[in-house]
């Protein structure tokens, strides 16, 4: 069957299956339902939240050992970015460590050898994700469901065995070592101030998917998550809009994955593994799918709890944020945010 | 020289699922300006020859014409541009979006606002008066702020058909528009497309005889994917060919 083909009747077989598409729509009753414009919060709600989430952001390092406050807001792009595509486009990336690694890489090696000013080396980073995203998202969104996350999944992986062998450029297993921090010969060794310095590039990118679900391609991404069949009928090319929305992602996740490099000052393979597309799915799921401060608590949680636990000594780490995540799944399926929110909804 | 050409022209128009023929040959011109009602029973042909006929299905051969354009193999997105809006037999909607949040964005479809990431959703509130004007039309202005997931049943075909004319299309396909709808919302939905059909071509799908009888102006009945007759209403009903379709061959001899 061809590729236009098997899109046509998977968006005709709305129209073919009357129980299908039955239980599909009661499938979306039920699922945990993301914001949409129809929701209206309260403006005192959200500008209290908003300031509250500042407040935390500005005294993280003070409470946290800087280098883990790094770690949270590097997660917390990246998991906003796939969070932009599982929960406001209906679409499952599970290779978008490509991205924040293809990132990290592109930004460890313009700030080896070019010494730019990190800001510049991260976004630099970000724009080399976004390159790599136009083939992989052009062939992944003529996909759906679990169809697309396999074609991540696999660029994933030739790009982790591609970066593994180009010895070369990204050292292979040794990584790349002692990645600089500059910024106009400013001494940013100190993880502390660090931090501060790239709580504007974090801001930039939390605020680049805020504005894209809030505006009017937000909207259309909406409709596509729910009934892309409809969408086409209205005339929206929905492959178009699936991949602009595809490249945003993977800017915003490559911002994450290149101050993770600069953070490090260090990047491994471990950057491009398919666990860490895994990770930053378990973040999404765990702090609320659909909803845009869950990334962002989801990153804190994780974070937080991965380095507690490595502090405590014990080793087993993956089993105890698999237990929270099989957890999560089955009791709180908004995730903490997403309950939260759920919760704080329904009050009058 | 000829008249306009046929707003919406099959030629030929085969479908073909794994051997099996759910349209076979099927030439069908729907004159601009008409009501052209399609019938037959069950598993005729008509949604499929629906989903042809607005991109949602490739063909296995024939053509379709749009006002005299060759438009076959177009995606559904191009039929919608082209004016050729459709609304579905399964109720099909954003289950999340409010009834006025459909509509607007079924009137900002032609225009580029939609890319824009990077602009405040609330620019798309230069559309809501006339996405009210549309919900008002339909009978549902007091639900405008409900999601379609908590729309009752006659509410959200309502709501399909509000959707389909915010294209403000030339042509205008609509599935079994009254299916499963009470005899009240029957009669509102048949007053609403009489309303609507100046200056527009309608083909419709409909298994409600006294509908097609108050609507159409010409009617073509399919069975097994082949057109069995084509014409005028009255001339359609009193066909011994299309009763045997219906009811079986016992059925003509009684009405003898």
């Amino acid at each position: 069957m061809s590729e236009l083909e098997q899109d046509k009747a998977a968006a005709g077989s709305v129209a073919v299956a009357d129980h299908t598409a039955g239980v599909r729509a009661e499938a979306r009753a039920t699922a945990p339902a993301a914001p949409t414009g129809g929701t209206i919060v309260p403006p005192w709600l959200r500008w209290t939240l908003t300031g509250a989430a500042v407040l935390v952001a500005l005294v993280l390092p003070v409470n946290l050992y800087p280098t883990v406050a790094v770690d949270i807001a590097c997660w917390a792009l990246f998991a906003v970015a796939v969070d932009l595509l599982l929960g406001y486009t209906g679409l499952m990336s599970f290779g978008h460590a490509a991205f924040w690694g293809t990132a990290a890489y592109a930004t460890g090696l313009a700030a080896i050898h070019w010494g730019l000013p990190f800001p510049l080396a991260v976004l630099l980073g970000a724009l080399a994700s976004t390159v790599l995203a136009v083939p992989v998202g052009y062939l992944a969104v003529k996909r759906v469901g679990i169809y697309f996350a396999m074609v991540t999944l696999a660029f994933a992986q030739m790009v982790y065995y591609i970066a593994n062998q180009w010895r070369s450029v990204t050292q292979g297993e040794n990584g790349l070592q002692r990645v600089p921090r500059e910024l106009f010969g400013l001494d940013l060794s100190d993880e502390f101030y660090f931090y501060y310095a790239a709580l504007p590039i974090v801001a930039g990118g939390l605020w680049l998917v805020w504005r894209t679900v809030h505006s009017p391609f937000g909207r259309v991404l909406v409709a596509i998550r729910d009934n892309p069949a409809r969408a086409r009928a209205l005339g929206y090319p929905v492959h178009r809009y699936k991949l602009a929305a595809f490249l945003l992602s993977a800017f915003t996740a490559g911002l994450g994955g290149g101050l993770f490099a600069i953070g490090h000052r260090f990047v491994s393979l471990d950057v491009l593994h398919w666990t860490t597309s895994g990770k930053a799915v378990i973040i999404v799921v765990l702090g609320g799918i659909g909803t845009l401060w869950g990334p962002v608590v989801g990153s804190a949680a994780v974070t937080r709890l991965e380095d507690w636990l490595s502090f405590a000594g014990f080793e087993q780490i993956g089993l105890v944020t698999g237990a929270i995540f099989a957890l999560t799944v089955l009791i709180f399926r908004r995730g903490l945010w997403g309950t939260l929110a759920h919760w704080l909804r329904r009050r009058p | 020289m000829s008249p306009d050409p046929p707003a919406l022209r099959a030629i030929g128009l085969t479908k073909e699922f794994r051997g099996f023929r759910a349209v076979d040959g099927v030439d069908l011109a729907v004159a601009a300006g008409s009501v052209h009602a399609l019938v037959g029973p069950n598993g005729a042909g008509k949604t499929t020859l629906f989903n042809l006929l607005t991109g949602f299905l490739p063909q296995t051969a024939g053509r379709i014409e749009v006002a005299g354009v060759d438009v076959t193999g177009l995606a559904p997105e191009g039929f919608a541009g082209r004016g050729v809006a459709r609304s579905f037999q399964i109720t099909s909607l954003f289950g999340q979006l409010t009834a006025l949040e459909h509509v607007e964005l079924a009137l900002q479809s032609g225009s580029s606002l939609g890319w824009k990431f990077w602009r405040s959703a609330k620019l798309m509130r230069r559309y809501t008066p006339r996405a009210m004007e549309l919900l008002d039309m339909v009978g549902l202005a007091d639900l405008a702020g409900t999601t379609a997931d908590a729309l009752a049943y006659g509410r959200k075909r309502a709501l399909e058909l509000a959707l389909a004319l915010a294209l403000d299309p030339s042509v205008l396909l609509l599935d079994e528009p009254t299916a499963g709808m009470g005899l009240e919302d029957v009669d509102r939905t048949v007053a609403l497309i009489a309303a609507i059909r100046t200056g527009r071509t309608v083909v419709m799908v409909e298994h409600n005889m006294s509908v097609v009888g108050a609507l159409a102006d010409r009617v073509t009945v399919l069975q097994a994917g082949k057109v069995l007759v084509e014409g005028p209403y009255d001339e359609v009903r009193a066909d011994d060919r299309v009763i045997t379709a219906y009811l079986g061959e016992g059925a003509v001899r009684a009405a003898h």
